[in-house]
C-alpha cells in the first residue's frame, strides 16, 4: 500500500449528496451524554471517522443506522429522516461491524445469500450475489466452509461481503482492517478504495489506524468526547505545506512548548523525540530558533515537514487524547 | 455455460418490501433443524403415540369387543397432555440455543442492521419453534380427528364434538406459546445454549415441585398456578370440556400463564438489542 498515491476522482455514485447529516445531535445512555450536540455533513465519496476510545464513533454509526434514537436533534441518511425510516435506510446501507460478527453453523455462502435475503433479495437473486461478493472479497476458494473456522482476515472479509450482498447506497465500515495482517490489510483498503472510487458506493470508515483512513479517504469527521471536534477536505484540514516542522530542543521541553502556545504557535510530540511545530503565515522557521533562544534553550533539530492527517487528529482532539488514541493502538 | 466476472456488480433486481424478514428467519432456522437426522429420528417417535392412538381408533371402530377403547373427547385431551413430554424435548432441542447462540456470535448487530424490527427476529424465531411444536401437537390431534372419521365412515364422532377442532386448537395454542417464549426469553439471557436447556428445565422442574410440596402440605390443588405445567392442563382441561383436574379457578390459571408470557416479551424486549449498553 502505497500511503502517497493519490486517490483517483470517484465515479458517479447513486447517493445523494450529501449522504448523512447530523443536526444538533444528541444520544444519551442514562446519564452520559455518548454524543452531545454534534453537527457534521458526510458527503458523497469516502469519509473517514476518527476519535479516541469513547468518542463516540460506534455510536455514531449505529445513530445513522437508526439502532439508536437520538434524544435530541435530527439525523438525514440519503435524505431520509434516520428516526422514521431506519427500515428504509438500512436497506440502502450496509454494515460492518467492529467486532466479530456471524450466524453460527453457517457456510460463507449460506451466511451471505441469508443476509441478502433479509435485505428483501430473492433466495436464487442472494445466493448468485453471496457468491459474487465472496469472490470480490477474495473468499471465493473458503465460501463452503463454516464462517466460525475463519481466520481473524476472512472473518473480516466476510463482514464485508455481507454488508455488500445487497449492493448498498452507504457503507459504514467500523475497523475494517482490525486484527489483519498486512498483506490482508493492503488488501482489504483495496478493496474499500476500489468501492469508492470505482463502483461509486459512498462510505464512512471508522477506523484507528489514521493512515489507512488517509488511504481511502477524501474527507474525515474527527469526533472527541462525544462532539466533533473538527471535519472538512483532509487536504484543507492539513493546511498548507510547508507549514508544519519536526523540531528536536535541548532543554526544558515542557518550557519550549508553553513559549510556543505563547506565541500562538501549536505543537505536539510525535512517538520519536522530536515535536511537530506549526508555523503560520506570517511566521518562519527562523521564529523557532528566537523563541528557543527568549526561553534559553537550544534548537538541535529543525526539518521541514508535510502536514498529516495525524497533525489534524492531534490539534482536533489534543495532546492528552492523542497520547491515549496512541497508547491504545499500539 | 455463461462467464460471470468475479468483480463487484450492481444488483437491478427485484426486493421484497420490509416486513417479511421474519419469514427468511424461520424457513432458515426450519431448514436448519430440518439437517440434523437426530432430530428427524426424534420428530419421527414423537408421531409414534399418534400411530398408537389410530390404532385404537382403529380398534374401537372395528371391534365392537373393545369398547373399552372407545373414543371421546378425553382422548384428545389425554393426548395433547402425552405430546406435552415432546414439546418440552423438541422446545429445549431447536429453542436453547435460538437467541443465545446469536447473543455467543454477535450475530444480533449483523440481523438488526439489516432492513428488520426486533419484533420481527423475535417472530421469525418463535416462527422456527412454532413449525416444530404444532408438527407434535396440534397436527397429530386433526389428523387423529380425521382418521376418526376416516375409520369409522361417518362424521356423527366429529358432529357431535365439532368443539374439539377449537379446543385442540386452544390447548394446542396454549402449550406452545408458552413454550416458545419461555424458552426464548431465557435464551436472550444467556451465550450458552447448555445453559438456557438447565434453566428451562428447572423452571418447569421447581415451578411443579413447589406445587407438589404445597399440594403435600395442605392437601389442597388450590395453587396449582404455581407450576407451569399444571396451569396449561388445567387450561386444556377446560378446552376439551372435561372436569377440571385441580380446584384452582381457570382464570388463575390463565392468569399465571399470560403473566408468564408477560415477562418473557417483556425480557426479549429488554435483551434483543443491537446495542448493548454496559454502564
Amino acid at each position: 500500500m502505497d500511503p502517497a498515491l493519490p486517490l483517483p476522482d470517484p465515479s458517479p455514485t447513486r447517493s445523494v449528496d450529501p449522504v448523512a447529516t447530523f443536526d444538533q445531535v444528541g444520544v444519551r445512555y442514562g446519564s452520559q451524554w455518548a454524543l452531545n450536540d454534534v453537527t457534521a455533513t458526510f458527503p458523497r465519496g469516502a469519509v473517514g471517522l476518527l476519535g479516541p476510545n469513547g468518542a463516540g464513533k460506534s455510536t455514531l454509526i449505529k445513530s445513522l443506522l437508526g439502532l439508536v434514537a437520538p434524544n435530541r436533534g435530527r439525523i438525514e441518511v440519503l435524505g431520509l429522516d434516520a428516526a422514521r425510516a431506519a427500515l428504509e435506510i438500512r436497506g440502502r446501507v450496509g454494515y460492518m461491524p467492529e467486532t466479530d460478527a456471524y450466524i453460527p453453523g453457517m457456510n460463507a455462502v449460506t451466511f451471505v445469500s441469508y443476509c441478502g435475503q433479509l435485505c428483501g433479495l430473492p433466495r436464487a437473486d442472494a445466493i448468485q450475489r453471496a457468491h459474487e461478493v465472496l469472490y470480490y472479497t477474495g473468499l471465493g476458494e473458503a465460501r463452503y466452509r463454516n464462517v466460525e473456522t475463519y481466520s481473524t482476515g476472512m472473518k473480516q472479509r466476510i463482514k464485508l461481503a455481507q454488508a455488500l450482498v445487497h449492493d448498498p447506497e452507504l457503507l459504514f465500515l467500523d475497523e475494517p482492517t482490525n486484527g489483519m495482517d498486512p498483506k490482508g490489510r493492503d488488501e482489504m483498503l483495496a478493496l474499500v478504495r476500489d468501492l469508492a472510487y470505482d463502483k461509486g458506493i459512498s462510505l464512512v470508515l471508522s477506523s484507528h489506524v489514521l493512515p489507512d483512513v488517509e488511504y481511502v479517504c477524501r474527507h474525515v469527521v474527527v469526533m472527541d468526547k462525544g462532539q466533533v471536534a473538527t471535519y472538512g477536505p483532509i487536504d484543507a484540514l492539513k493546511g498548507p505545506k510547508g507549514r508544519v516542522f519536526e523540531v528536536r530542543i535541548k532543554g526544558d521541553e515542557a518550557a519550549f512548548v508553553a513559549v510556543l502556545h505563547a506565541a500562538g504557535l501549536e505543537s505536539h510530540r510525535t512517538d520519536e523525540d522530536v515535536m511537530r511545530v506549526f508555523v503560520p503565515e506570517p511566521r518562519s522557521w527562523r521564529d523557532l530558533f528566537v523563541l528557543a533562544d527568549q526561553g534559553g534553550m537550544q534548537v538541535r533539530h529543525l526539518r521541514p515537514s508535510v502536514p498529516t492527517l495525524e497533525d489534524v487528529f492531534a490539534r482536533a482532539v489534543g495532546e492528552e487524547d492523542r497520547e491515549s488514541w496512541t497508547t491504545s493502538t499500539e | 455455460m455463461p462467464i460471470h466476472p468475479e468483480g463487484y456488480r450492481p444488483y437491478r433486481g427485484a426486493r421484497t418490501p420490509s416486513g417479511r424478514s421474519w419469514l427468511v428467519v424461520t424457513a432458515a432456522g426450519v431448514r436448519s433443524v430440518v439437517g440434523n437426522r437426530l432430530f428427524l429420528g426424534l420428530m419421527l417417535i414423537a408421531w409414534a403415540p399418534f400411530l398408537i392412538r389410530a390404532v385404537q381408533i382403529y380398534a374401537s371402530v372395528n371391534f365392537p369387543q373393545a369398547s373399552f377403547l372407545d373414543i371421546s373427547a378425553a382422548t384428545f385431551r389425554d393426548f395433547l397432555s402425552q405430546q406435552s413430554l415432546w414439546v418440552f424435548i423438541i422446545t429445549v432441542w431447536v429453542g436453547a440455543g435460538l437467541i443465545a447462540n446469536d447473543m455467543r456470535s454477535n450475530a444480533l448487530q449483523v440481523y438488526l442492521s439489516k432492513p428488520m424490527t426486533r419484533a420481527e427476529y423475535v417472530g421469525g424465531k418463535l416462527g422456527i419453534l412454532f413449525v416444530f411444536l404444532m408438527c407434535v401437537t396440534w397436527v397429530p390431534a386433526i389428523l387423529l380427528l380425521v382418521t376418526q372419521v376416516l375409520l369409522s365412515g361417518s362424521v356423527a364422532f366429529l358432529a357431535a364434538n365439532l368443539y374439539l377442532i377449537p379446543a385442540i386448537t386452544v390447548a394446542s395454542l396454549v402449550l406452545v406459546v408458552v413454550s416458545s417464549f419461555t424458552i426464548l426469553a431465557l435464551s436472550s439471557f444467556s451465550k450458552s445454549a447448555r445453559f438456557v436447556a438447565v434453566t428451562y428445565a428447572g423452571l418447569f422442574f421447581f415451578t411443579q415441585a413447589v406445587f407438589g410440596v404445597v399440594r403435600a402440605g395442605t392437601g389442597s390443588t388450590t395453587l396449582s398456578w404455581l407450576s407451569v405445567t399444571a396451569s396449561v392442563d388445567q387450561i386444556t382441561d377446560v378446552a376439551f370440556r372435561q372436569p377440571p383436574r385441580f380446584e384452582t379457578p381457570l382464570g388463575a390459571s390463565v392468569a399465571a400463564v399470560a403473566v408468564l408470557v408477560a415477562l418473557a416479551v417483556w425480557i426479549l424486549r429488554w435483551r434483543v438489542r443491537a446495542v448493548e449498553v454496559v454502564s
